[in-house]
């Protein structure tokens, strides 16, 4: 583990962290957070081996009247994960009252070390206005303090930023789904000697097994024939405008800045094409390409589902070729996980 | 994708504060970062959900002037609540809020529950009790 300077008694806090940018927040913050603690492993192997990839479309679990469809794990498992098949201890903690989480969090900036948090994106104020719903698990680092002003390294962000102490408050007590209740978090043991290939291969094989394996349709590989199906049916059971809503969310997908479906597909490509050099199986990288070809495929759904919300179509794309398309992905995704799950690693 | 395919569509959603990024293939197939200003399906779907919450605001706006609500209605949909959500943030059970939405019961709340309702709704005491003259909408579909 690397030693960072421990700050002067001035009240002021600058720790030295290497801010760089990811398409992902979670993925994002691991990666950042354990390179300052001399790990060094990229967003793509801490989204691999966190198992970060999943897909699922639950109609009954509805946020703003609009079902829910998820193209990765819930949040949070991300990180629960990679620490576990990492041998990375953290410390997490919430709090009720904000005042305490407050003095934790210049507690823990005092010792030098840099803090995760879980915060809501609708009140971040230097994200753009456009992004700030109420999504209430976007994580961020703090690693330091300045007055009022604290450091804030936002992993979808080029640069880093900074925070008033009484927006980062409300950020990180705001309520919904889930409440923020002040969670943060930092790692405490980060192994020097990491098995950084046993834990890409069980963090590959957990997901493509539970890409494969959930029995319940609504998850994994069988949701997305289960969505096409409901798809098929949007215009006559919900008139066009809902219809229109209900598809813009799929695109949407209660998603930060930057990522989606597409996004995380990519994502696990670049996975597969480190795993292959890690572990010295040149075959991930053939399905890093069949990765990849599905993401397009993905990044054409939503192309084509975009103009259809916009009214823009062609004549001949409709919500039943768009559920065909989805039927499609659904296929690929299922073949490809089914082999990923087999394969000797 | 690769690099160059990766969507230059800028809506400006981002307000130019940043470019986010993609993961894309460079010209020897290996996985890199690519800066993105945007991408039209990912701005349509986020003009849309803008839309909703515009319109929604707005109704709020109409139903104030009308006087059918209170403007804690107004400020309420403009910081994308419900009754349950101001509810929590104001540990106040979500029919007192509803309550609050009337006219009436609003002209007589305390200045202490007026002063939290505005530091929870991102306003003052003094534009809690009014709303704007003419319809905002920050974003919209419209330059998708």
């Amino acid at each position: 583990m690397s030693k960072p300077k421990v700050p002067s008694s001035s009240g002021d806090v600058s720790i030295p962290f290497d801010h760089q940018q990811s398409a992902h927040c979670e993925s994002g913050v691991i990666s950042n957070l354990m390179r300052f603690h001399g790990l060094k492993v990229s967003e793509p192997l801490a989204f691999g081996i966190g198992s970060g990839l999943f897909y699922s479309h639950m109609p009954f679990l509805k946020l703003n009247g609009i079902p829910v469809t998820s193209y990765r794990i819930l949040p949070g498992l991300i990180f629960k994960r990679f620490s576990k098949n990492m041998g990375v201890e953290m410390k997490r903690m919430k709090f009720r009252d904000q005042d305490k989480a407050m003095a934790e969090l210049d507690r823990v900036l005092d010792q030098g070390l840099p803090v995760g948090m879980l915060t809501s994106v609708f009140y971040l104020p230097y994200l753009p206005q456009a992004f700030r719903f109420h999504f209430n698990a976007h994580n961020i680092v703090v690693f330091g303090r300045k007055g009022d002003e604290y450091l804030v390294s936002d992993p979808v962000m080029e640069g880093t930023t900074t925070i008033h102490r009484r927006a980062l408050m409300r950020a990180r007590f705001a309520k919904g789904t889930p409440d923020t209740n002040g969670r943060m978090y930092y790692p405490i043991v980060v192994p020097t000697g990491a098995d950084l290939k046993t834990a890409v291969a069980k963090g590959l094989k957990r997901t493509a097994r539970d890409m494969s394996n959930v029995p319940i349709p609504m998850f994994g590989v069988k949701g997305m024939p289960y969505l096409a199906k409901k798809l098929r049916h949007y215009e006559t059971k919900l008139g066009e405008r809902r219809a229109k809503l209900f598809l813009g969310n799929i695109i949407r997908m209660q998603e930060e800045i930057g990522t989606g479906g597409a996004g995380f597909r990519f994502m696990f490509a670049a996975f597969l094409q480190e795993a292959a050099g890690l572990l010295g199986k040149p075959e991930l990288k053939k399905y890093a390409m069949e990765m990849t070809r599905i993401g397009d495929q993905w990044r054409e759904f939503a192309f084509e589902a975009g103009r259809v919300c916009k009214g823009r179509a062609e004549a001949s794309t409709t919500y039943g070729t768009l559920a065909d398309r989805l039927e499609e992905i659904g296929r690929g995704e299922k073949a490809i996980f089914k082999e990923l799950a087999k394969l000797p690693l | 994708m690769k690099k160059e395919e990766v969507p230059q569509d800028d809506a400006n959603m981002l307000e130019g504060k940043f470019k986010v990024v993609k993961y894309a293939l460079n010209e020897n197939g290996e996985y890199v970062k690519v800066p993105s200003v945007g991408w039209e399906p990912e701005n349509v779907a986020l003009g849309q959900a803008w839309d909703v919450i515009n319109e929604r605001v707005e109704q709020a706006r109409q139903d104030v002037l009308a006087g059918k609500a209170s403007p804690l209605a107004f400020h309420m949909e403009k910081n994308m609540m419900d009754e349950a959500l101001l509810a929590k943030h104001m540990d106040l059970p979500a029919r007192k809020v509803k309550r609050h939405l009337e006219p009436k019961e609003f002209a007589a709340l305390d200045a202490a529950t007026l002063q939290r309702y505005a530091e929870t709704l991102l306003t003052t005491v003094e534009d809690l009790k009014r709303v704007p003259d003419a319809p905002s909408r920050p974003i919209s579909s419209d330059k998708t």
